[in-house]
């Protein structure tokens, strides 16, 4: 599989009982449907066994739409890769 | 050779007058690099060859020309190869308009994308100041984006109507009217908006990149190598229609925030005019954003018709993008 931002190669790796794919080159990382909700329920039991840390800063809202009102609105972070591979490798040619 | 659809003729022209210029690989056998219903691009060892598309108008060709080649671009666009006297960059071999330009290495598209290098080049492309060049070119032809919209959705014409005809034509009739009929005399009153009118390339996307290897023809360059190719919609236009296919991808949900935002970022941290250098990018780029979504939708249903196959993921998701334009159109 290939990273749907950089198109790096994209390994697997098994966390907890939880696929996840990361990219070699730019460290991002994929996540299949309910992979994220697996990843969430094991944090939540690991937090039940130490004392929780302060929660870092949230990072600055972006002060505007990320896109127009027409836009697909895109789920930021874990986003469907079919779409986005082949979207890119459209962006090559006159459309 | 490679086997081609086009007339042996026009190749074999094409591979002659490419062996002849200067650079040239004698002894090179051509490949094709693109071939299209109205284009042909082929490589012969180091030198390009492209028969540009038969419509193609040759004195608004040759201003291109003189545009590309000007000292004013260089280390941005790729200048063509000149050969014989002052008049030797445009031949014609079989009837079409053939120019001849220097091979560069074009982007992976399985490596990494330059977004920031593309960024850069095209903010230094729209920032050049036509009245400032020290060889004053005597003539900047209209940049091609509105007539290549106006051509696509022509063509639409000849398909079946089908509901993806019906959502691109209403998305189409969202468009201001000075996009829908481009050849309107006062085109200079709208087109340039906020931004004011530049030098755009008109026809911007990944494929139009290329690096070369020769430090001269990068030397002094915004892009760390890159340089932009393609001059055949070069000229004074909006700058927002070269950030107009990237916007429209992003919006499409075809291209993740992080891209587009790599993108955006240095086309303003170089100072690029089409988008405020803070703030909400959207109301400068929505136009040409919505262009690029219609036309690349008509684009991908006229393929898929040629093709005699259904529409792809990617054509769907365009469709899509043309019914929620209209559909927002119509419930303001």
């Amino acid at each position: 599989m290939q990273c749907p931002k950089c198109h790096g190669a994209m390994r697997t790796y098994n966390r907890n009982g939880v696929q996840i794919e990361q990219c070699d080159m730019c460290r991002g990382i994929f996540l299949d449907f309910g992979e994220l909700e697996a990843l969430t329920r094991l944090e939540g039991q690991w937090a039940q066994q130490v004392p929780p840390a302060p929660a870092p800063a949230p990072a600055a809202p972006p002060t505007y739409p990320a896109q127009p009102a027409w836009g697909a609105h895109a789920p930021h972070g874990h986003y469907h890769h079919g779409h986005h591979k082949h979207g890119v490798s459209r962006l090559f040619f006159s459309s | 050779m490679t086997t081609t659809n086009t007339a042996p003729a026009l190749l074999a022209g094409m591979a002659a007058l490419a062996r002849s210029v200067d650079g040239g690989d004698p002894d090179a056998e051509p490949v094709v690099l693109a071939e299209r219903a109205d284009v042909l691009v082929v490589r012969v060892g180091d030198v390009v060859v492209k028969a540009h598309r038969p419509d193609m108008d040759e004195a608004v060709l040759r201003d291109r020309l003189v545009l590309a080649s000007h000292p004013g671009l260089r280390g941005v666009v790729l200048p063509p190869v000149r050969w014989g006297d002052a008049d030797g960059w445009v031949a014609r071999v079989e009837d079409r308009l053939v120019t001849a330009w220097p091979w560069g290495e074009p982007v992976h598209p399985e490596g990494p994308v330059p977004w920031e290098e593309a960024g850069r080049l095209l903010a230094a492309l729209h920032s050049v100041l036509l009245s400032g060049l020290s060889e004053p070119v005597t003539a900047v032809p209209r940049c091609g984006a509105p007539a290549r919209l106006a051509r696509t959705v022509r063509e639409l014409d000849r398909v079946d109507s089908s509901s993806a005809v019906t959502e691109i034509r209403r998305a189409h009739a969202t468009l201001p009217s000075w996009v829908r009929a481009p050849d309107a005399a006062d085109w200079r009153d709208h087109e340039g908006g906020p931004a004011g009118l530049v030098l755009a390339h008109g026809d911007w996307h990944l494929g139009q990149l290329v690096r070369r290897r020769d430090p001269h023809a990068a030397r002094e360059g915004s892009g760390d190598g890159w340089l932009l190719i393609d001059t055949d919609d070069l000229g004074l236009g909006a700058p927002s229609w070269d950030l107009g296919r990237v916007a429209a991808w992003h919006a499409a949900g075809l291209l993740p925030s992080e891209v587009w935002e790599r993108f955006l970022g240095a086309y303003r941290r170089a100072g690029g005019p089409a988008v405020p250098a803070v703030g909400d990018p959207w109301p400068a780029v929505d136009v040409a954003a919505r262009v690029y979504v219609v036309q690349s939708a008509a684009v991908g249903v006229l393929r898929a018709g040629r093709e005699g196959r259904g529409l792809d993921e990617v054509d769907q998701a365009l469709v899509d993008t043309c019914r929620r334009i209209a559909d927002l159109h119509a419930s303001r």
